[in-house]
């Protein structure tokens, strides 16, 4: 095991790639001589130069539509779209072109494209610049939405993304690229998508947290231990494809369920989810399935507005004991 | 009879792929309204020698994106008329096995990235297949066919300027047919000669006569060598028309009777069979030839799609995803 911040960590998984396979480029504003805007593709463009490691002009819709065109003929591109609020501006692109490609083609059509996104608030970057976009996409078929929490993943999920041979929606969460973790020395390592993993068992209540909710997630539940309450946190990893069976057997095993997410609540991941349970497994519940994320006002500019609309630790840990007091 | 580069047998195959466009078009019309085809078809009746003249200049392996109006691109290209008539009639042995339809016609082996539903949707695609060309240093060309509405479309513009940028092997076709959907292009576009948009964008406009065949295929063929030399992409503007409605069905309230039977007049079809008897000398039996060997193939196409089994409803589940989560539900 190596320690490494996620940020490090998707940078050595594209540095070994692009070592590894020739045909894996990237492809993005800034991603060259800045070395990405947060930073992430570091020097890349010394270690293989400008034509794989490719300054865009601000083009959102012919970067990704250059990425999928150039996946069809043989490379493995990596797209860089430097914030998830920028995505509509690619919007035909992605929903229309990148996801359906394959179906439509009668499943001829090979499209190994990652599409790495930042997603969620940084602080103060207001209503343009802070959105969590993963849900949108969840709707759309023929795209898979990997949301990597910790360094393993954002490694792994970023190395099965790369060597795979469909589209992904990669988010990685602004808050957590400075975060530390350790990493597996294993130059293959790569993570499954559909296959969630269970942080923390807990036998009172399961919350699902994604994406950058796992930290908070994490603390609640070492809030609640000590009030008595055990949370089992399941960190999904991808949404799309979703480890439905481990989420419904954590709820059978706890008999409540807490979704928390950046996104916006109304429609959020956390409503695909909720739904999955209510139809799969609402047998094995004894309460309501509740959900902390943002609430439903674009994301204020204001710090102290905006942490009132964001979900936060105690919003966690305030539902948690609501549910676990709940009596029918 | 004039002096000429081409020989006989090409001349005879640029009119057999223009004749095989028409008919199949005229057959798809007429197979929609008896009820084999479900859906809608955009025929690109009266566009016959831009799709052939550009197709005729690029090589086996440069690839092309076309548009709503495709069926002429993908028959130029090398598309079968059998599994193109099995694909509108939603069967099994069709391009796409009845999940794409007219709008999404693709064989990747053709180089045929795909038609596209979406206008000006295919043009940041075939940008990128120029990209990996360039990357992989392969002498390839990728050509985007579109329509003059899709010049007004954000996708054209950054597209090209991306291609211009980077000197990428791209074509870009504009196949001006005078109308985006029901609306004519002096009330779309700012400009009235589109191919003054390529100088944006540091590459040549080159505009043509694209009913015209041979000048089609000139115009391309420099653009292709050019592309393929590293000096980068050229617009070209056919000037074409469309001698039906926007879609199958479309009342055309938009323009006069008088315009539409002016282009008649220039229909790239009868003119180049004119062309070929008296311009260059090919005779009257070897065109007539021609002209039954595509009826045969339509006829055998038309049976060969009624005679294809339709999908069973749960194979819609497959064909999403290239690994083992294809076919789930989640």
């Amino acid at each position: 095991m190596r320690t490494m911040t996620y940020s490090q960590a998707i940078y050595e998984t594209m540095r070994e790639e692009m070592a590894r396979d020739p045909n894996v480029v990237l492809i993005g504003e800034d991603v060259g001589a800045f070395g990405g805007v947060w930073g992430v593709s570091g020097d890349l463009v010394t270690l293989y130069g400008e034509d794989r490691v490719r300054d865009t002009p601000i083009s959102e819709t012919a970067i990704v539509g250059a990425g999928l065109g150039a996946a069809m003929v043989g490379l493995r591109p990596i797209i860089e779209i430097m914030f998830g609020d920028f995505m509509p501006v690619a919007g035909d692109q992605l929903v229309n072109q990148v996801a359906k490609a394959r179906y439509m083609s009668g499943g001829k059509a090979k499209i190994p494209l990652t599409i790495r996104v930042t997603t969620g608030a940084p602080g103060s970057a207001a209503a343009q610049h802070s959105q969590s976009p993963e849900g949108w996409f969840m709707n759309v078929p023929g795209l898979k939405v990997a949301v990597p929490a910790t360094a393993a993943d954002a490694m792994g999920l970023l190395r099965t993304a790369i060597r795979g041979e469909d589209p992904v929606l990669f988010f990685e969460h602004k808050m957590l690229y400075a975060v530390q973790g350790e990493v597996p020395d294993d130059a293959d390592h790569a993570t499954p998508f559909g296959e969630a993993v269970v942080r923390r068992e807990g036998r009172d209540l399961t919350l699902v947290a994604i994406g950058g909710m796992l930290p908070m997630a994490m603390q609640a539940a070492q809030t609640l231990a000590g009030e008595g309450i055990e949370v089992e946190v399941v960190d999904p990893r991808t949404l799309v494809p979703l480890d439905k069976e481990t989420i419904l057997a954590s709820v059978r095993k706890t008999s409540r369920l807490i979704i928390a997410h950046e996104a916006h609540k109304r429609l959020g991941p956390g409503a695909e989810i909720a739904a999955m349970v209510a139809e799969e497994g609402i047998g094995s519940l004894d309460g309501p399935i509740m959900r902390v994320a943002a609430r439903n006002v674009p994301l204020p500019y204001s710090p102290d507005l905006e942490r009132f609309v964001l979900p936060q630790v105690e919003d966690i840990v305030e539902a948690a004991r609501g549910l676990v007091g709940y009596r029918l | 009879m004039s002096e000429t580069p081409y020989t006989t047998e090409m001349l005879l195959d640029l009119y057999h792929q223009m004749a095989l466009v028409r008919e199949f078009e005229l057959r798809a019309i007429n197979e929609r309204r008896a009820g084999l085809i479900p859906g809608f078809i955009h025929s690109c009746v009266g566009q016959e020698a831009t799709a052939v003249g550009a197709c005729a200049a690029l090589a086996s392996d440069d690839v092309i994106t076309s548009t709503h109006r495709g069926h002429g691109h993908l028959i130029a290209k090398g598309g079968e008329p059998r599994y193109m008539m099995a694909e509108l009639a939603a069967r099994t042995t069709g391009y796409c096995g009845g999940k794409g339809g007219s709008l999404h016609m693709t064989d990747f082996s053709l180089g045929i990235l795909g038609a596209n539903g979406i206008v000006a949707g295919g043009i940041p695609i075939a940008t990128g297949a120029a990209l990996a060309f360039q990357q992989k240093r392969e002498p390839r060309v990728a050509l985007a066919f579109f329509g003059d509405g899709a010049t007004n479309e954000g996708a054209f513009h950054e597209a090209l300027n991306l291609a211009g940028l980077w000197k990428l092997p791209a074509i870009f076709f504009c196949e001006n047919n005078l109308y985006g959907e029901g609306t004519p292009q002096d009330k779309q576009a700012a400009v009235t000669d589109l191919a003054v948009r390529a100088e944006g964008y540091a590459m040549p406009g080159v505009t043509v006569d694209g009913n015209d065949v041979l000048a089609v295929y000139e115009a391309t063929k420099t653009a292709a060598d050019r592309a393929r030399r590293g000096d980068g992409p050229t617009l070209i503007v056919a000037k074409t028309y469309r001698q039906r409605g926007h879609y199958e069905g479309d009342p055309m309230v938009y323009r006069s009777r008088a315009e539409m039977d002016d282009w008649k007049q220039h229909d790239p079809v009868p003119d180049f069979r004119v062309r070929l008897l008296a311009e260059f000398g090919v005779s009257e039996s070897e065109i007539t030839g021609v002209e039954g060997r595509v009826q045969a193939a339509l006829d055998e196409a038309v049976a060969f799609a009624a005679a294809s089994p339709k999908p069973e409803p749960e194979t819609a589940l497959a064909g999403v995803y290239a690994d083992t989560h294809d076919g789930l539900v989640f």
